[in-house]
């Protein structure tokens, strides 16, 4: 009657070296970028545009291009997003509305981001004739990042307890006024976590502004929002797969990728350090 | 025999049990009572280790099954549990066939043959009284067995691994009376072979079914008699403040 | 003023009902806009836009569809038997060799003899099949025949094998290599995933302390927020070569790499959707197995594993979803040939991958443009089943707590 246990004792080995390898690879890959960009990385790479065919230079039009798409994307997604979760969460009740909208809200968010790229490219780039514009991939990319806003914007207004909205309504205040004076203040710093996730998210995005914003090479910067942009991800692949010179490119590759990495998981860790922070503070309410 | 020798158990810093000595014979039932969150669950559960489950538990003393301290680091845990089934306070069949629920702890201790398997499988089911309503539906799910079936298919469950104590967490507080008057007859058959121990919150079933009552409070063993004595003549006044009814 | 702020609340109360069906909305437009661009294909002739095929009046062939024209120009067919024709050699006839068989002075000052003299050099060739501009086209003329210009049919987009936009006279939408690429990258990359992310569900849920769950935890959000394309470069980077140097191939870039970044990607999710489902087992079913004396392992496999299953099968298809899906780390390590997928260790071209690559190239609103957004229907299908499947599953999960 040993073998059971053996068999338990070989298993349990096995899942917890799996577990390292889970953890082994994402050192690999964080390390990997951080050795080979951390070094290119310097206040000129940051400030300046490329030179020499991008053999040279640095990422800054790309930096403040990703920017502006983060701005654009944020003010489409932002407030469509929690009037959105405010109707579902507080309005709609718990019919077939509300499932429905739900099931049609976690459908947007399983669908590849290329097909939000043909998607922008067909009706903002073409059919409303933006072109190739920081306004055309920031609808694209507001609208990727919806599921998210929502989703997290539900889970921030369920989150206040209903408490807070009887006593509210109890004192005669309607109930938009209810929910724009109690609910949305005590959920705002979730709904923020929110919006931050989603800059994370849209930050790293690159199929969806290949054909609606993303400039290969555009060394000046834009002046209006009808305007090509370049952005990081798109740099990162353009440099990394299509320079005339890859081995001169390599560096600049590794220290875009570096940026990118700590923009997306900088935002990432701000996230999930403002939910356990508030996440507390709800609590001992 | 199973003998509990200065028991003292903690939940982190919640001190759960406090200090029981208790001596249970083979082939009696024992009863333990008391109002809810008094330690007679936690207590029975020292008898298979399942408290080894919980995070920040704590154990001083010593637990003894026919002379061994079952917590001492020679004893292997899962042999203990063969050896002292279990049933539990809902009626917690596997999303198995019938079949398949019963020849579980079979399998599990590396039976193979099935023409044994096959046959300790109806034992079980005729030692728990549930043989004939089951017999032509052994490849059914368990869950479509009302309550007080799942129950018994549960003890059925237990008995197939031939286990020489029977603990019983409130087994039947989730059934209807029907079902636990089933329950209680089977309990009483079921003394003849094994050792079995009952936890229970309803005075009446401590009364019906068992030899000897232990109350519990609030961690402490209050009294520990026979159960004649218990409900007609307790020796605390404790006891008999709660026999009346006169504890919330 | 009372009545005004009534008025006022009634008007944002409509707006907030309204956004509450923004995403449906989004959804509609994107089917409306993906279908109406890509259904245009099979609008489209199968021949190069502007040109039209012609044959000798003796002929019996009428149609030819867009595979047996390109065999035709690639001299891999060579009889009009295999098209249901006489038997007579095929002359593919391009439309620049006029000017081997005549001088410039015959063509006219300003080419206006020119339809005459394709005209007699069609009618004097018995098997020719020539390729030649609609403004020149010798229509009417005697001995000549000009081929119904067919339409791309739906059989050629998903039966074709051969995926060439830019071929002329016929451009080929064939979507099966492509198809076939995205599943196999997307399986492999699976069955990589699958025993590995199962394993760490089991691991987190089961065998880990509560300090080593905290680390984990983050660990896998922090690799589930790394950009894709991010996982392209380093795959280029890294894997690509290793693989080549491993298993001693030309190139480097192969299904296999592809899978192996998928894999990586997909991990976060089944990781996380398994594990949720494996712990919300009910401590009943646990405690049952173990007072049966089971070991823990047996009830992880015996019990929790079996109990948990439609959450893992869930995960599964959600790691498929994410795996078909991906595009820029696909692209980037994958090598992109556009053929049948023989090996793992061969080139590949996802459906994803396809849309990126070219769809900056295609001129908007021509045939190889509607191809690529008719890919993104597929794509979107595909995806769509993927989901609706995801959250069946997972209904009948809640639907089995007793």
């Amino acid at each position: 009657m040993t073998g059971k246990r053996t068999n338990q004792k070989i298993a349990f080995w096995i899942f917890r070296i799996l577990g390292l390898v889970v953890v082994a690879i994402l050192f690999w890959i964080l390390g990997f970028i951080i050795y080979h960009g951390a070094g290119v990385i310097n206040w000129k790479f940051l400030t300046t545009a490329p030179t020499d065919g991008m053999t040279g230079g640095g990422i800054f039009p790309a930096i403040v291009g990703t920017f502006c798409l983060i701005i654009g994307s944020m003010i489409v997604a932002f407030p469509l997003g929690v009037m959105s979760a405010i109707y579902t969460t507080e309005y709609a009740g718990n019919g077939k509305i509300v499932k429905f909208i739900r099931v049609m809200t976690n459908n947007l968010g399983s669908i590849p981001s290329i097909i939000f790229g043909l998607f922008g490219m067909a009706l903002f780039v073409n059919t409303l004739g933006f072109g190739d514009s920081i306004i055309a991939g920031s609808f694209t990319l507001g609208l990727l990042a919806l599921p998210l806003v929502i989703r997290t914007t539900e889970e921030a207004l369920k989150a206040v307890p209903d408490s807070y909205r009887t006593g509210s309504l109890a004192l005669g205040a309607t109930k938009l006024q209810t929910i724009w004076r109690v609910v949305l203040p005590s959920a705002f710093p979730n709904i923020t976590t929110g919006l931050i996730l989603s800059i994370g998210r849209v930050s790293g995005e690159t199929a969806p502004i290949l054909f609606t914003a993303a400039a290969y090479f555009l060394p000046k910067l834009p002046s209006s929002i009808y305007d090509q942009v370049m952005a990081l991800p798109y740099h990162l692949y353009v440099i990394a797969t299509s320079g005339t010179d890859l081995e001169a490119t390599r560096p600049i590759a590794y220290g875009t990728a570096l940026v990118l990495i700590i923009i997306v998981l900088g935002m990432n860790l701000l996230a999930s350090f403002m939910r356990r922070h508030f996440g507390k503070k709800v609590k001992t309410n | 025999m199973i003998e509990a020798k200065n028991i003292d158990f903690y939940y982190g810093d919640f001190h759960a049990l406090k200090n029981i000595n208790m001596v249970m014979e083979d082939h009696t039932v024992t009863a333990f009572i008391g109002p809810s969150g008094c330690g007679k669950s936690t207590f029975l559960r020292l008898f298979n280790r399942m408290n080894d489950l919980i995070p920040g538990a704590r154990l001083e003393g010593e637990c003894l099954i026919d002379g061994k301290n079952i917590y001492d680091k020679s004893v292997v845990v899962d042999e203990l549990r063969k050896n002292v089934g279990m049933v539990f306070q809902k009626p917690n069949p596997f999303p198995k066939s019938i079949f398949e629920n019963v020849a579980y702890g079979l399998r599990v201790n590396g039976v193979k043959d099935k023409a044994f398997i096959a046959q300790k499988v109806e034992e079980s089911l005729k030692g728990a009284a549930l043989w004939e309503e089951v017999k032509d539906k052994l490849k059914k799910s368990a869950y479509e067995l009302s309550g007080g079936q799942q129950q018994r298919l549960c003890i059925a469950r237990a008995l197939a691994v031939s286990p020489s104590i029977l603990l019983m967490d409130e087994p039947a507080s989730a059934l209807d009376p029907i079902s636990t008057s089933k329950i209680e007859e089977l309990i009483h058959s079921l003394k003849n072979d094994y050792t079995i121990v009952i936890v229970t919150h309803n005075m009446q079933q401590a009364a019906r079914v068992s030899d000897k009552t232990g109350f519990f409070m609030l961690g402490e063993l209050v009294e520990y008699n026979d159960t004649k004595k218990m409900f007609l003549n307790p020796d605390k006044v404790q006891t008999q403040n709660y026999i009346t009814g006169r504890f919330g | 003023m009372k009545k005004i702020r009534k008025i006022l609340e009634r008007f944002v109360e409509g707006i907030l009902t309204v956004s509450g069906a923004i995403t449906t909305i989004t959804i509609l437009l994107i089917v409306v806009f993906l279908f109406r661009e890509g259904l245009g294909l099979f609008n489209s002739p199968s021949v190069e836009k502007g040109y039209n095929l012609c044959v000798n009046a003796s002929n019996p062939v009428l149609h030819l569809s867009s595979v047996d024209i390109m065999e035709i120009f690639d001299y891999e067919a060579t009889n009009w038997k295999e098209f249901g024709g006489a038997d007579e050699e095929i002359v593919p006839f391009r439309f620049e060799e006029i000017f081997d068989r005549y001088p410039e002075e015959e063509m006219g000052e300003n080419y206006e003899l020119l339809p005459v003299r394709l005209g007699e050099a069609i009618a004097s060739t018995p098997g020719i099949i020539a390729f030649v501009p609609q403004e020149y086209t010798p229509e009417g003329m005697d001995g000549v025949k000009v081929l119904l210009n067919d339409k791309i049919t739906p059989s050629d987009f998903f039966g074709g094998k051969q995926w060439i936009p830019t071929a002329t006279p016929a451009p080929q939408f064939g979507t099966l290599p492509l198809i076939l690429g995205t599943l196999l990258v997307s399986f492999v990359a699976i069955l990589i995933a699958l025993p590995l992310g199962l394993g760490v569900a089991i691991y987190m849920s089961e065998l880990a302390s509560n300090r080593m769950r905290s680390f984990l935890k983050p660990t896998i959000e922090l690799l589930a927020g790394i950009p894709s394309v991010v996982y392209g470069f380093f795959g280029l980077v890294v894997l690509v070569p290793l693989i080549q140097k491993v298993f001693n191939l030309p190139v480097g870039e192969t299904a296999f790499a592809g899978s192996i970044v998928l894999a990586i990607m997909a991990l976060p999710t089944i990781i996380t959707v398994a594990e949720d489902a494996m712990r919300n087992t009910p401590r009943a079913m646990r405690e049952a197995s173990l007072a049966l004396g089971a070991t823990h392992w047996q009830t992880i496999y015996r019990v929790i594993i079996p109990y948990a299953g439609s959450g893992i099968s869930a995960a599964v298809v959600l790691g498929i979803g994410r795996a078909i899906g991906e595009t820029m780390a696909v692209l980037m390590v994958t090598g992109n040939a556009a053929v049948m997928p023989h090996s793992l260790f061969e080139p590949v071209r996802t459906i994803p991958a396809t849309i990126a690559a070219e769809l900056g190239e295609a001129p908007a609103g021509g045939p190889h443009y509607q191809a690529l957004f008719m890919l993104g229907c597929v794509l979107f299908i595909i995806t769509m089943i993927i989901s609706v499947t995801a959250e069946a599953i997972s209904k009948r999960e809640s639907n089995k707590g007793l």
